[in-house]
């Protein structure tokens, strides 16, 4: 393999040949069989043998975005992962969300990631936000042969625009269809087995002058709505500490909360159910 | 003296190309790369803001160099390219400095005997360690020889009277403030005459391997930040020069570490691995 004979002999000479700044355009010229999207799609539909992730919330907030993803994958009835993370650092300034099938989502951040770390390092500066969301949106043309197989992989892309001055309109949320189709999602967007419910918690709980904690407790009522009537997303595992995934991007980056940061805003949302099971009332008019 | 026409010895071959490519080394200014405790500190007298002398390859690794830019830049981008490849086909901590300082010096030592032009460069491949004794700085020449440095090397038109100023006065554990005034002054003196010119921040090119950084170690100062030291530098000079203000350029930043999943090494404080067993 390439990179056994480059730590050994000389540079190969497609290392040194003057190209673009992707390193996905290089590995398809190079090593082309560790692209995610070249390898041939199975014969029949893996739906129920290979693990899916479920639920991935995304809000905005005056001067930043928030995410939070569930902690279940399953594998048709079965639960595959209790634990499985699917919020990921994309980089210092946006954050990636998966739902669908796992191994190839997971391969695909991690091509992701690279991508826009080599392009820093390349050109010495950041991609704009939405060159990221287009890069992102490449790979997943990339699968629609395995889509077709049960293996679709649709993220939720959401980051910190730079180069936006107006608070409200800083956060920004990305979503994808199996084809690669990218649209931009206002206030807040969901994907997932779990999305409708979830989406329907984000619509009559989210509110434009959300401070950060506010949006954190509004990702994490939506998440509980979603595991309250969606079977393949997981809802906070008390017994063993394990809660949803939260990161946030704000100005000063991405920092995902850690676990006991969550938990708390767990306990708010576990003692307000304690007296309304539904989530907090809307009011009728 | 008859000799068939066209005829050079292989020795006078050899002898004019590495002439030739140390003519070209030696026109361009200097590089000072130089451990500190808390890393390894990079300067280079470069007027431009937009083409390096000094980058980022990887986590712990970082690049300098002198000579001709399009070569140097040819090796950076491959270098990039070589260590991002074995990062993402095995993971990000099987990326060393050694396995790029090899590469890079097959690829030169071929083309200096093979090529009709040796490459007219001068690079460091520098990796900060855990600790002091773990950090590792190679320096290549125009001919693919690797010599392994401890604590500093200096490159370019005033190498030779910079790493004698060096020899005497580096000394470990530098703090940053120190180890940059120190190469700031060894850079502006005039190698012919002796005199001090004082460099300004708009002058410098200025970079740093942190250890205590989370994940990227690699770090350019801001002409602020530089400023900020320099000016610390000449007075007590006992700062380290901790907590610098966050610049407008990607790497110039502070930021928060990644999770391990997301190709860090660092993950946000959890449950102990006994509270999540099923």
């Amino acid at each position: 393999m390439a990179p056994d004979q480059a730590g050994t002999g000389r540079l190969p000479a497609a290392f040194l040949t003057p190209g673009s700044s992707s390193f996905a355009e290089f590995l398809g010229d190079h090593s082309p069989e560790l692209l995610p999207g070249r390898r041939t799609p199975p014969a029949t539909a893996l739906t129920t043998e290979a693990p899916h992730g479920t639920t991935i919330v995304a809000l905005t907030f005056p001067g930043g975005v928030v995410m939070a993803g569930d902690r279940r994958a399953t594998m048709g009835n079965y639960i595959a992962q209790r634990d499985i993370e699917k919020v990921f650092h994309a980089d210092d300034f946006s954050c990636v969300g998966i739902a669908g099938a796992a191994g190839l989502a997971i391969e695909m951040v991690r091509l992701f990631q690279v991508e826009l770390e080599h392009y820093e390092k390349i050109e010495g500066i950041t991609l704009s936000l939405e060159g990221k969301a287009n890069r992102l949106a490449m790979m997943i043309r990339g699968n629609l042969g395995m889509a077709m197989q049960g293996l679709a992989v649709v993220p939720l892309f959401a980051g910190y625009d730079e180069e936006e001055t107006d608070p409200a309109g800083q956060g920004r949320i990305y979503s994808y269809d199996v084809t690669g189709g990218r649209y931009e999602e206002h206030k807040f967007h969901s994907v997932g087995s779990g999305s409708l419910f979830a989406r329907g918690a984000l619509k009559k709980l989210w509110r434009e002058d959300f401070s950060q904690d506010d949006a954190v407790l509004c990702a994490v009522q939506s998440i509980y709505d979603a595991a309250d009537e969606d079977s393949a997303t997981g809802g906070p595992d008390l017994a063993r500490k394990l809660y949803p995934v939260v990161a946030v991007v704000t100005q000063d980056g991405y920092r995902r909360l850690s676990d006991d940061e969550v938990g708390q805003f767990i306990q708010v949302v576990i003692d307000a159910r304690m007296q309304h099971p539904g989530g907090p009332p809307a009011p009728l008019r | 003296m008859t000799m068939p026409f066209g005829y050079v010895s292989p020795e006078q071959l050899m002898k004019d190309r590495a002439d030739y490519a140390r003519k070209g080394i030696a026109r361009g200014r200097s590089v000072v790369v130089l451990a500190y405790d808390d890393g390894i500190l990079f300067v280079a007298e470069n007027l431009s803001r937009a083409l390096h002398k000094i980058s980022e390859i990887y986590d712990r690794i970082a690049f300098a160099a002198v000579g001709k830019y399009n070569e140097f830049e040819n090796l950076r981008i491959a270098g990039v390219r070589l260590a991002d490849l074995r990062g993402y086909s095995y993971d990000r901590r099987d990326v060393t400095g050694r396995q790029l300082a090899n590469a890079y010096a097959q690829t030169l030592g071929t083309i200096f005997t093979q090529e009709s032009k040796p490459y007219e460069v001068e690079i460091v491949v520098a990796e900060v360690g855990e600790t002091a004794e773990q950090d590792q700085i190679y320096r290549l020449t125009y001919d693919g020889s690797v010599a392994d440095e401890h604590g500093f090397v200096a490159m370019g038109g005033q190498a030779d009277q910079i790493t004698t100023a060096l020899e005497e006065r580096w000394r470990a554990g530098l703090t940053l403030t120190d180890a940059l005034a120190l190469a700031v002054e060894l850079l502006g003196r005039d190698p012919v005459s002796g005199d001090q010119r004082s460099l300004t921040a708009s002058q410098l090119e200025v970079a740093v391997l942190e250890r205590a950084r989370p994940r990227r170690k690699f770090r350019r100062l801001s002409a602020n930040a530089m400023s900020r030291l320099l000016g610390q530098g000449e007075g007590n000079g006992e700062d380290d020069g901790d907590g610098e203000p966050a610049g407008q350029r990607p790497d110039e930043r502070d930021i928060s570490p990644p999770t391990s999943l997301a190709g860090g090494s660092h993950e946000p404080p959890g449950p102990a691995p006994n509270d999540t067993g099923s």
